[in-house]
């Protein structure tokens, strides 16, 4: 089985966001870039997979969409135990674009398991994995929270609105998944780092394809009002306000 | 030309969020102007389908076949698809939950359509088309133009009220042509019965490593019971295992917009926040008075939760006279 993730190349979730350009376009001074946790999770998963050897795993590929600043993404998963990786050299235009990129990819190398994160952290399109299954034309699972070895084969759980179901898919397909997946990520070791070096990482011109939206600009939420603080022993107090001043209970 | 707004059912069953977005969907198509059309898929009763009329839904296609009872991304794509080119639908919308996430970028592929997932609100201009989205999970606003004719919007939870506007409902029954087989099999389902879900709650009680150990949890549950809410937890929570990795909220696990949400013993990390920042109104109880949860509570206890949540389930008891 050849296993694609794909990796998001993402401001770390604790990054204060501001904008420069008059809101047009993300400051990125300062900021440090982690690959997506969704996709840190998936390939913590395959990793697993492939060591487990309860089904055969001959490669796990990583791919990220990106200039060279996105490179420490992939070496990174490479550390942590990805056997090869690539790189589409293109600026992310919207999630279409990023699919796109992909499936030229996944056709060429004929994987059989692309596992996508739910989501981005930065843009939250929720969009590419999905996306990316249509273009291929392979089914597709979402919100997958669990990847299960039985017999040789692979079994799913997909969460519901209120429960979940264990489900298998005929392959190839494309996983989009979610937390659940792997318990932590891995952080890679002094010999992955090492080894990632060694390791094949491909530069790939970008296919031809333009987005379908834009972001065009952005601003930070209105602040909050200052909090109002109640008395530990008058919580009655804090029942009133919710009840007529809120008027949620 | 129509606004399609595909009406998913639970059990064949709708939820208010399903209203919600029926409500948006015929906003929009008022907007534009144009008509609004629903598609329900799966076997849901005509009495049902009706209450889409509450909600100025006048028309209702409804694929009620038996092979379509499991979600299976590839097919209900191609259904929603063939039933917008049929409409020549300019506009498809989707509700921002499990299966609208798993169906809307499928669908933008299909029909060559630029997708806005997790909209909140009306679009701010049509000409050019742009819409507003939340981005950095909440910690930003974007503005979005979607560049092409054909236009997909999923509607983030919580965001639009549900606005009654009775019109007469008419259903018509349709069977697909371009289906296709269903390839997910469905072995084995769990359903959470007698707990409110989490992402659908009105109300969230949530508790975080200040609640010490699991064990301290009953109190949290017996609030949310009192209250009709769902309960919740901060992220250490989850990973010690004290509670399931469904009830995670913040930036990796869910991200809600309730009318009310309790934080007890939560320092506010900027992660969880992220997760929780749409809701309406916040409360948070903390020893810490310096906690960055202070920073975007509505009310704030400074306090241990333990003894606070006792106290305030009193409270409750007796102003709700249970």
């Amino acid at each position: 089985m050849k296993i694609l993730v794909c990796l998001g190349n993402v401001p770390d979730t604790t990054t204060k966001i501001k904008f420069s350009g008059e809101g047009t376009k993300l400051d990125k001074t300062g900021v440090q870039w982690i690959i997506n946790p969704w996709d840190e999770l998936a390939l913590t998963r395959a990793i697993e997979l492939k060591e487990s050897g309860q089904v055969p795993v001959e490669v796990i590929s990583v791919l990220t969409v990106g200039g060279t600043d996105a490179e420490p993404t992939i070496r990174k998963a490479l550390a942590i135990g990805a056997d090869s990786g690539y790189r589409v050299d293109a600026d992310p235009a919207d999630s279409y674009q990023v699919a796109f990129q992909i499936s030229e990819i996944a056709r060429q190398e004929q994987f059989d398991l692309i596992l996508c994160g739910i989501e981005s952290s930065d843009y939250n399109g929720a969009a590419t994995g999905s996306m990316l299954a249509e273009i291929l034309d392979y089914p597709s699972l979402s919100a997958v929270s669990g990847i299960h070895p039985v017999n040789g084969h692979l079994e799913y759980t997909r969460d519901i609105d209120g429960g979940r179901e264990t489900v298998t898919l005929d392959l190839p397909a494309v996983l989009i998944v979610q937390k659940g997946i792997a318990k932590e990520p891995r952080i890679p070791a002094m010999r992955g780092i090492m080894m990632a070096r060694q390791k094949p990482l491909t530069v790939k011109e970008p296919g031809p394809s333009a987005g379908y939206t834009e972001m065009i600009s952005f601003e930070l939420p209105a602040p909050k009002p200052s909090c109002r603080k109640i008395d530990p022993d008058n919580v009655r107090e804090l029942v009133n306000l919710l009840q007529n001043e809120a008027k949620v209970l | 030309m129509a606004v399609l707004v595909y009406t998913e059912n639970w059990d064949g069953k709708f939820k208010k969020s399903t209203f919600e977005l029926a409500s948006y969907a015929t906003r929009l198509a008022e907007k534009i102007p144009d008509q609004v059309v629903a598609l329900s898929i799966g076997h849901v009763e005509e009495e049902e389908l009706k209450k889409l009329g509450r909600y100025g839904i006048g028309k209702v296609i409804s694929v009620e076949d038996d092979r379509f009872k499991t979600l299976d991304n590839q097919v209900y794509t191609r259904i929603i698809a063939e039933v917008a080119e049929n409409l020549t639908a300019s506009v498809v919308v989707l509700a921002h939950n499990n299966s609208g996430k798993a169906l809307a970028p499928r669908l933008s592929v299909r029909m060559k359509a630029g997708l806005v997932s997790g909209t909140t609100g009306l679009p701010e201009s049509f000409e050019p088309f742009i819409v507003i989205k939340k981005t950095f999970t909440g910690k930003a606003l974007a503005k979005v133009v979607i560049h092409t004719a054909k236009k997909i919007l999923t509607l983030a939870q919580n965001s639009y009220q549900v606005v009654e506007q009775v019109v007469p409902v008419e259903i018509r029954k349709f069977v697909p042509v371009s289906a296709g087989d269903v390839k997910t099999v469905v072995k084995e389902v769990f359903k959470q019965t007698g707990k409110v879900i989490l992402t659908d709650a009105d109300i969230v009680v949530s508790g975080g490593r200040g609640m010490k150990s699991p064990e301290n949890w009953g109190p949290i549950e017996e609030l949310a019971k009192i209250l009709g809410a769902a309960t919740a937890c901060s992220r250490p929570v989850s990973d010690e295992g004290w509670r399931p990795h469904e009830e995670h909220t913040g930036q990796t696990g869910k991200v809600i917009a309730p009318v009310l949400y309790f934080a007890f013993g939560i320092s506010g990390a900027i992660q969880h926040v992220a997760g929780i920042s749409s809701s309406k109104f916040i409360v948070a109880v903390n020893t810490d008075k310096d906690a960055p949860i202070f920073e975007v509570a509505d009310y704030g206890i400074v306090g241990d939760a333990q003894k606070v949540l006792p106290a305030l389930i009193e409270a409750i008891k007796e102003a709700k006279s249970i």
